[in-house]
């Protein structure tokens, strides 16, 4: 016990000596969980258009206005052919094109029917595919309205209609932000955390420092939790910051229990940090140990969902994310804060993390050796 | 000049020694582009739903099966209760459920009415979006078979062009987010460790006091990273073209030519962040956990900057990687030549610029 | 030193990497209170014997015992009774002196108030008042180097492993350092020391010459020279050394 309290009163003084490494494991994480969220919106506002209108009429503009009051466009170039509107898209002016050919409003009155066009840059599918699915409401929105104005509607609906409503659970406004942060929290956490302790032997070894402690007889269990129990505290702090910075920023506060987060948080901790350790005694320089936790951090946190869905993955990534000890953790920050998940929902996630965390560090200590 | 490539010889010499880290630089590029490739997407597919039939006749049946034969989703029979379907979300099994009202074809029949409830896991709201839109698709797509209504007088038809990607492949956007991503952070962090490595192990000293130009140090210690990264660029150019699908439209040459500024720009950073930090942890920290999150969430890359409020917008003009993305996709995908990318080219020069200034003064500062 | 007390004695000790065998057999005992100089060229398995003695590498086969326990069984025991010094300086420089002697006073079982007063005493000896409270890291290597060594027997050992322990250092420095040694001697501590200085060696009490693995010449140095027929102990060196088939 006295020879762990040395041990980690030594890696609090190196922890706390280094003021630039404190500033960017506390300050740095804090800034981006403030000021990143706010990128990551899918909810379409500025959509850029371009407009072809060659009819000329007054159905051809009140579509147009449609479009542009609609909330969705920004009308930014109106061109007189076709080329020109592509020339905006090239220039990243425009991101979508509506194009009304001549006699629009002619052909729609007279032959019943008409035609037009719509061009989108498609290079991201995702957001085009937003794009035109927008303009397609809007155009069969402005079909309806010309069709009562024509039509003289019969009180009475005279086909069965499937009335569909949808509710969405625990996110009624949905608030892209209450889905990002406390993923974003759980990523800067696990860079912390992991980042911090596959450095720390390595750099002992570096340095030289580990060949006095192997002679001396400091317990390989001692100088395992030696070096797990200040970056296992440094992380649960980065937490706490992070959770109060949700609080007062996004307003986010969990429906599920704090304690439960922090319970998970604790034994995810224990895990990430003994696989860090792994890595450490893997490693011989600090050089070769980061570019293999840069290795693992990137593969874990891609494939962890932090912004796909891990449903959408093909099978064989799929059975990836069920050995990412990262995806597990952003999984029930999410289900605690926003659904409320209780222990009994989350058993199957206490499990594997548990098992995770007695693999790694039963690997780490039998792999650490004291002798050469 | 001959001294410069002993200088070379020897960054090159502590590169190839190390197996381990060159397999990571070489590889990573590989394992990214694939996962981002094939694993990443917004593609929905075999998401698991729940549905409480409460009328089970005729009509339902057949909903049931149009959903369940679409490759978005997967039916998970065991769920036929409200509690169940309430406890499924909350361990999250389940993604959507589909509640039909009972008596649902009689309804239909007689009252020309009958609901369906969607009721979705909105924590990702997107998502939510997007399956609650397939599964009413699915539904209208019934209703109107059965209707026979699809003459209706007065319609617009809409003819689509999807300019670019008509088959809206991921990798279209995911192929210059992955590069604009692995060579800032690779560039950046190989140089800045490898430069602090130097001053924390002492032989920075034994190198500026050697007859070289102190300039002539740097560059020589990053040249053989700028070759790792050229190796990568070409090597995710090969598995975009070859293994995603996604021909170069424009000129390679001028592709090679905005990579190569763009990479000398990164290395410029790696610099930068080798004069602020002491310590290959602290260069370390800055580079990874300073540039990936900004860097993946400002580019424009994961989400659209004119989604973003101004500030962030304004801000992401700093972020190098927006640019060379702009750069790629114009080059890449649209074709374009020089004409279209020079404005790009000249912000990544001046960045470039920028840095090596910054860095040089703080160098001058501590030699003082 | 106490010739009746052995606290070092290994029997055909051997560490063999692969085919390559660093040492071969080795044979010897040291006394209580002895200063025991481990010469040998670069490469000729000084460290490699070191390190087996220590109890951090694990000998290929033969026997030893250090302190009164066993190197294969009691490491954890041989570890409470030794200090070391190695090579590479090896506190933490960006702890304080003070900061380092409590890290490994505690991490050797010294309860506080040894360490305080320890503590007191090392920095007493070595009239580093001043610096007490700065990193080690900015102190001068000699400083550094006695700082070590003092840490190194701050709990008191039974053996003090010193391994060229003055690689770098000033003349004079070397000549405090010596004192600081013969003081540890007087104190009953045994010390084991490699070098490369042989004016170093004409201080040791018996030394020994390890040559290509081997174990080539043991005594004190006047019947070294004597033997050898040399003026002194370079030459005696000089005269095994030269056989040595291992380059560095």
């Amino acid at each position: 016990m006295r020879t762990l309290f040395f041990l980690l009163r030594k890696e609090f003084l190196q922890i706390f000596r280094d003021k630039l490494i404190l500033r960017v494991i506390f300050v740095m994480p804090i800034i981006q969980l403030i000021v990143l969220p706010n990128a990551a919106n899918f909810e379409m506002k500025n959509i850029s258009l371009s407009v072809v209108d060659r009819d000329h009429s007054e159905y051809s503009r009140k579509l147009i206005n449609k479009f542009t009051s609609s909330g969705y466009f920004r009308l930014t170039d109106v061109s007189s052919t076709y080329e020109k509107a592509l020339e905006s898209i090239e220039k990243d002016k425009a991101d979508l094109i509506i194009e009304i050919p001549q006699g629009f409003e002619r052909d729609l009155i007279r032959e019943n029917q008409s035609k037009m066009m719509i061009s989108a840059n498609a290079i991201n599918g995702q957001t085009s595919g937003l794009a035109v699915s927008y303009s397609n409401a809007i155009i069969k929105d402005f079909n309806n309205d010309i069709r009562v104005e024509w039509i003289q509607q019969p009180r009475l609906n005279p086909f069965p209609v499937i009335e569909i409503t949808s509710s969405n659970w625990f996110n009624p406004k949905m608030n892209y932000k209450y889905f990002i942060v406390p993923g974003v929290l759980a990523l800067l956490v696990t860079l912390v955390g992991f980042l911090l302790t596959s450095l720390n032997i390595v750099k002992e070894k570096e340095m030289g420092t580990i060949e006095q402690l192997n002679v001396s007889p400091i317990k390989k269990y001692q100088f395992i939790l030696g070096k797990l129990i200040p970056f296992w505290i440094l992380g649960l702090v980065v937490l706490t910051i992070g959770s109060m910075v949700s609080l007062i920023f996004y307003g986010i506060f969990p429906s599920g229990s704090f304690f439960l987060i922090y319970l998970f948080a604790a034994i995810y901790l224990i895990a990430l940090l003994g696989f860090g350790l792994l890595t450490s005694t893997f490693a011989e320089t600090q050089q070769q140990a980061m570019f293999i936790s840069y290795f693992f951090m990137m593969t874990f946190i891609l494939l962890g969902g932090l912004f796909a869905p891990i449903e959408n993955m093909p099978d064989w990534a799929r059975y990836l994310t069920y050995i990412n000890p990262v995806s597990y953790f952003i999984d029930v920050m999410r289900m605690i804060i926003l659904k409320g998940s209780g222990m009994a929902d989350l058993l199957k996630h206490f499990g594997i993390i548990s098992l995770f965390a007695v693999v790694f560090n039963v690997t780490a200590i039998l792999h650490y050796k004291k002798t050469i | 000049m001959k001294q410069l490539m002993v200088f070379i010889r020897k960054e090159f010499h502590h590169i190839l020694r190390d197996p381990r880290s060159l397999l990571v630089l070489l590889g990573m590029p590989i394992v990214q582009l694939l996962i981002f490739g094939f694993a990443i997407t917004n593609e929905t597919r075999n998401t698991n739903i729940a549905v409480l039939d409460n009328a089970k006749d005729q009509s339902t049946q057949n909903i049931i099966t149009r959903i369940e034969s679409s490759r978005y989703f997967d039916i998970d029979r065991t769920l036929n209760t409200n509690g169940q379907i309430e406890h499924a979300f909350k361990t999250g099994k389940i993604k959507v459920a589909v509640i039909f009202q009972p008596d649902f074809q009689n309804e239909l029949a007689h009252a020309n009415k009958a609901q369906i409830q969607i009721i979705t896991d909105a924590t990702d709201p997107n998502q939510a979006t997007t399956l609650a839109n397939y599964i009413s698709a699915i539904v209208m797509d019934y209703q109107s078979e059965q209707n026979q209504q699809n003459n209706l007088p007065y319609t617009i038809n809409t003819e689509m062009r999807m300019l670019y990607n008509p088959e809206l492949k991921g990798a279209y956007s995911s192929v210059p987010g992955v590069m604009g991503m692995i060579l800032l952070l690779i560039s950046a962090m190989m140089t800045s460790i490898s430069i602090v490595k130097e001053k924390e192990l002492g032989t920075m000293e034994i190198l500026l006091v050697s007859p070289m130009k102190p300039a002539l140090v740097i560059v020589s210690k990053v040249i053989p990273y700028f070759v790792v990264s050229l190796i990568n660029v070409v090597t995710i150019l090969l598995l975009s073209v070859f293994v995603l699908g996604m021909p170069i439209q424009g000129n390679i040459i001028l592709l090679i030519t905005v990579t190569i500024l763009y990479i000398i720009c990164a290395l410029s950073l790696g610099l930068l962040i080798s004069t602020i930090t002491n310590s290959q942890q602290a260069a370390m920290l800055v580079s990874l956990l300073g540039l990936m999150l900004p860097v993946v969430m400002l580019s424009g890359y994961a989400f659209p900057i004119a989604n973003m409020p101004i500030v962030l917008q304004v801000l992401s003009n700093i972020v190098p990687a927006k640019w060379y993305i702009i750069m790629v996709k114009s080059v890449m995908i649209k074709g374009l030549g020089f004409a279209g990318v020079w404005k790009e080219a000249l912000i990544i020069i001046a960045m470039t610029v920028f840095f090596i200034f910054v860095s040089i003064k703080k160098f001058k500062i501590r030699l003082s | 030193m106490n010739k009746n007390e052995i606290v070092i004695k290994t029997d055909k000790l051997t560490k063999k990497f692969g085919d390559f065998v660093a040492a071969n057999e080795i044979t010897f005992e040291v006394y209580k209170g002895e200063i025991f100089g481990f010469l040998g060229a670069n490469g000729a398995g000084k460290t490699t014997a070191m390190k087996m003695l220590i109890g951090i590498s694990k000998p290929s086969f033969g026997k030893a015992n250090i302190a009164g326990f066993d190197i294969y069984k009691e490491t954890e025991k041989i570890k409470k009774s030794i200090g070391y010094m190695s090579q590479k300086f090896s506190l933490y420089e960006d702890l304080t002196i003070r900061e380092n002697i409590q890290f490994f006073g505690g991490v050797y079982g010294l309860n506080d108030n040894e360490i305080v007063s320890a503590g007191n005493k090392l920095i007493d000896k070595l009239g580093l008042h001043d610096e007490a409270d700065k990193l080690v890291g900015s102190l001068p290597l000699g400083w550094k180097q006695k700082l070590s060594f003092s840490i190194a027997i701050l709990h008191n050992p039974k053996i003090v492993f010193l391994d060229e322990p003055t690689g770098g250092v000033d003349p004079i420095t070397r000549r405090q350092f010596w004192d600081m040694i013969y003081e540890a001697a007087d104190n009953g501590i045994t010390v084991f020391v490699t070098t490369h200085y042989m004016d170093e060696a004409e201080y040791c009490h018996r030394v020994s010459i390890m040559v290509d693995g081997v174990i080539k010449a043991l005594d004190s140095p006047e019947q070294l020279k004597k033997h050898y027929n040399a003026e002194s102990m370079d030459e005696v060196f000089l005269m095994l050394a030269r056989s040595a088939k291992r380059g560095e």
